[in-house]
């Protein structure tokens, strides 16, 4: 591998990440007659599910910073978040009609009113809100989760034309364990050696996963660590940071980069949760949906959105995190209006006090463009870990 | 039958209030309410705490538990101006001043010594029940009471109408819950064994209050009005969404109320207002989104002063919708608590809620659609403004929209809403001599 082999990758993931007419979703549905896409929002879907009825789950993150919404806006009050109305200039100027569903996963108040939203608004394609249970019995939440499977599957079926076999299923289930270990795996690099996987650029590898066929992103990450393992680069005296909070409305790319520019090494985050939802592999024999209700019930990450059932549990998972990936601090940086962070975030302070692990927060939109505040901020937060910290 | 009664002096002197008897009644009880809560623990009675929509008030009383609801708590803290200063506490201890006013509101009562609305104490509630209905910060609610001051939550989770029905799946995942999670856990907390009986009775009292709330809201259909179905309609639906619900005291509350009501739609009068009564009805409107309880008088005042009646409302239903025939079931008792918590306003999808918009407009004559936006409330409020466009153009009355908040005083301006009030009265007029002049 050459320098340039990173490049090209990341050069790759960027027109990726910045085509906002979804190229890459109308060639591949252009590759073979018949082929259909279905949206989803964040936090999470079985997407295995989507994929073993033949079709490409593609994830909808808003308009980012290079979208002009103007006619989203007038769907929303300035107190609602900017993810909705972005996505709604998206489905409004045609950038989504490639999609023939979407699906708006239990994730927070504006996104569930969302879905019926875009029942009105796009009549005619499938949609649906996909709850997922709050109770993790596996007699109670488990059997009606898989009942939400099992209506999933159905309407997928009845959409592809034909039925989505338990074959397909585990076959899907098998691909999908692939991925998120490679995806595990660039964690785990970038945790070892932050230096050689820049965050900027690890979130571009993941980004690239809303679009592309699973096959072919996990390819796609196996040659970012390849080709990054074959080229050094130099290692800095940076703080190392765990960033949370970012679970749906995304951080502008040059957000990441300020950060890492003010001296700050992410050696974690939860970007695009959906990719690492499962934390280990879905067992690929037996029922496949009971099998994804059980990781998702027993095996799966805690965040916002999530009910921690147990007061002792509470943050347990993010200083986890902490202590896995070394890192010297968190920076909380959550979309402003956004419930579920915002909500969770004095929780999240009061635990890290507790263990005496340093934390810094700001708000941010999609479209933030003043990047100096946040660069101080970062800054000061790294110096500070770096001159006071005891760890 | 209606009596004056004075008002506490503020600043600036106010007019005596004119209230009707059932509104003494149920101050009467919500005092008496505060006063159980604060003498609970000494007389070894344990407190639960637990959310309007889908609140399990008869379950809840099968246990003897004194009943706190948070929401409730907060509102009437701003109804006597004491919200401000306890959101800012909050804000100083953390919280975010994006997030919902309702959650800092508590918060920051809890932060000033958990004082009550009557200033008797609220003392820590012994089971928070989780009634995940509707609204998602309600999860957060309590896991931030939970961390800070401790006690044991139960997560009910009811699932959304996001199909627009219930589902038998959604129905049988509540009532699991509540047999195999929540019974035993409040069983546990409370030391009392559940007696299914018990559940029957209390919901056969609930029936009554229903059909007699029911008859109540549906006055207006009348014309004029008996009643305001917003503002006095939070009144009407008090002891019904709270801790009275299955009580014999809420059935004679009802039974007061519909008579009271009844009265005066026989006399052709209209509502009742602090002001007294609104003797000529100019417009006839519904209303979507919760109140602002901050300036709650001089909300209503704005539109008493114009004669306007607010015939329906979507708030009067945030804690049960009744007026389509759903009553608590004492032959199904669990399966009926279940539909009951899936049934809720914001536990409906948006057709849904638009569809029932429309109906309202058309079952109660309604000149149009008043939509109060509240920063605070993301269930409600996202996603207004297409339900403005979408009613407007389903049924060619006119919307408009007002923005404030529940319970913070920060974002009252009475100056914008007076004149966003004024000109959609003007609207509707010049709407009425459009059609007029067509007719002719």
């Amino acid at each position: 591998m050459t320098t340039d082999a990173v490049a090209k990758i990341i050069e790759r993931c960027q027109a990726l990440y910045e085509d906002l007419n979804f190229e890459a979703v109308k060639r591949w549905k252009a590759a073979a007659p018949g082929r259909k896409a279905i949206g989803y929002m964040p936090l999470y879907v079985p997407r295995e599910i989507i994929h073993a009825a033949g079709m490409l789950p593609v994830g909808i993150l808003g308009g980012g910073d290079q979208l002009e919404v103007i006619q989203g806006d007038a769907y929303y009050q300035s107190y609602i978040c900017r993810i909705p109305r972005s996505t709604i200039e998206l489905g409004l100027t045609g950038k989504l009609d490639c999609l023939d569903g979407m699906l708006f996963p239990s994730i927070c108040d504006v996104i569930r009113n969302l879905s019926g939203m875009w029942q009105i608004m796009f009549q005619g394609k499938y949609v649906r809100y996909f709850d997922v249970p709050q109770n993790f019995d596996d007699a109670i939440g488990g059997e009606y989760y898989v009942h939400e499977l099992q209506v999933l599957r159905e309407d997928l079926a009845k959409l592809a034309g034909a039925d989505i076999g338990d074959a397909a299923l585990r076959t899907s289930i098998a691909l999908y364990n692939e991925n998120r270990r490679t995806v595990r795996d660039l964690y785990a690099y970038r945790a070892r050696e932050p230096w050689q996987a820049p965050t900027s650029e690890v979130y571009l590898v993941l980004r690239a996963g809303m679009l592309l066929p699973v096959e072919e992103h996990t390819q796609l990450v196996r040659d970012y660590l390849a080709a990054t393992a074959a080229k050094p680069r130099p290692k800095r005296d940076n703080a190392r940071v765990a960033l949370t909070g970012a679970f749906c409305e995304q951080p502008p790319l040059a957000l990441i980069k300020s950060i890492e520019m003010a001296g700050c090494y992410i050696v974690d985050d939860d970007f695009m949760l959906v990719l690492r939802w499962l934390l280990d592999d879905v067992p690929e024999s037996g029922d496949p949906l009971h099998n994804l209700a059980q990781s998702f019930l027993h095996r799966s990450v805690s965040t916002a959105s999530k009910f921690e059932a147990r007061r002792e549990d509470k943050g347990k998972y993010l200083v986890q995190q902490v202590r896995d990936t070394a890192a010297e601090g968190v920076i909380f940086a959550a979309p402003s209006f956004c419930d579920p962070a915002l909500l969770d975030r004095p929780m999240l302070l009061d635990v890290l006090a507790q263990h005496g692990i340093p934390c810094t927060a700001f708000k941010y939109a999609e479209n933030t463009g003043q990047m100096a505040p946040i660069r101080e901020q970062a800054g000061t937060f790294a110096d500070s870990i770096k001159l006071w910290s005891t760890t | 039958m209606s009596t004056p009664i004075a008002m506490p002096a503020t600043k600036k002197p106010a007019a005596p209030v004119q209230k009707e008897d059932a509104m003494l009644l149920q101050k009467e009880m919500i005092n008496r309410n505060y006063h159980d809560l604060a003498v609970a623990h000494d007389s070894g009675r344990k407190i639960s705490a637990t959310f309007v929509p889908g609140n399990l008030n008869e379950l809840l009383m099968c246990f003897d538990f004194a009943r706190s609801l948070p929401e409730t708590n907060a509102l009437q803290n701003a109804l006597r101006k004491r919200t401000g200063k306890m959101i800012l506490d909050a804000e100083r201890d953390g919280h975010s001043e994006d997030v919902c006013t309702y959650v800092k509101a508590d918060l920051g009562m809890m932060l000033g010594g958990n004082l009550g609305p009557t200033g008797e104490p609220l003392p820590k509630p012994d089971v928070l029940l989780l009634s995940y209905t509707g609204c998602f910060t309600f999860m957060k609610w309590f896991e931030l009471i939970r961390q800070k001051y401790g006690g044991e939550a139960i997560m009910l989770h009811v699932p959304y109408q996001g199909d627009g029905r219930i589902a038998p799946n959604m129905r049988d995942y509540v009532v699991k819950q509540i047999k195999d999670n929540v019974i035993p856990t409040l069983e546990r907390i409370s030391g009392v064994k559940f007696d299914i009986d018990r559940l029957r009775e209390y919901m056969r009292e609930s029936q009554k209050a229903e059909e007699n709330l029911v008859r109540v809201l549906q006055s207006a259909k009348h014309r004029p009005s008996p009643i305001d179905g917003y503002f006095g309609a939070v009144y009407y639906i008090g002891p019904m969404f709270t801790a009275f619900r299955g009580t014999p005291e809420a059935t004679r509350y009802y039974d007061v109320l519909w008579s009271e009501v009844e009265a005066r739609m026989r006399e052709g009068k209209g509502p009742i207002t602090p002001e007294g009564e609104i003797t000529e009805e100019k417009f006839r409107l519904v209303v979507e989104g919760p109140p602002n309880w901050t300036n709650f008088r001089d909300f209503w005042k704005m539109f008493s002063d114009e004669g306007a009646v607010v015939v329906a409302s979507t708030y009067s239903k945030v804690g049960g919708i009744y007026d389509f025939g759903f009553r608590h079931d004492p032959d199904r008792p669990l399966e009926s608590l279940a539909e009951y918590c899936l049934g809720c306003y914001t536990n409906l999808n948006f057709p849904q809620r638009i569809d029932m918009i429309c109906r309202y407009l058309e079952d109660y004559q309604a000149d149009g659609l008043l939509i109060n936006s509240i920063k605070s409330c993301n269930s409600f409020s996202a996603g207004q403004l297409l339900i403005m466009r979408e009613v407007e153009k389903r049924t060619g009355k006119p919307a408009a929209f007002i923005e404030s908040d529940l319970v913070d005083p920060r974002y009252f301006s009475a100056a914008n809403i007076r004149n966003r009030l004024e000109s959609y009265f003007q609207m509707i007029k010049q709407k009425r001599s459009t059609q007029a002049a067509a007719l002719h």
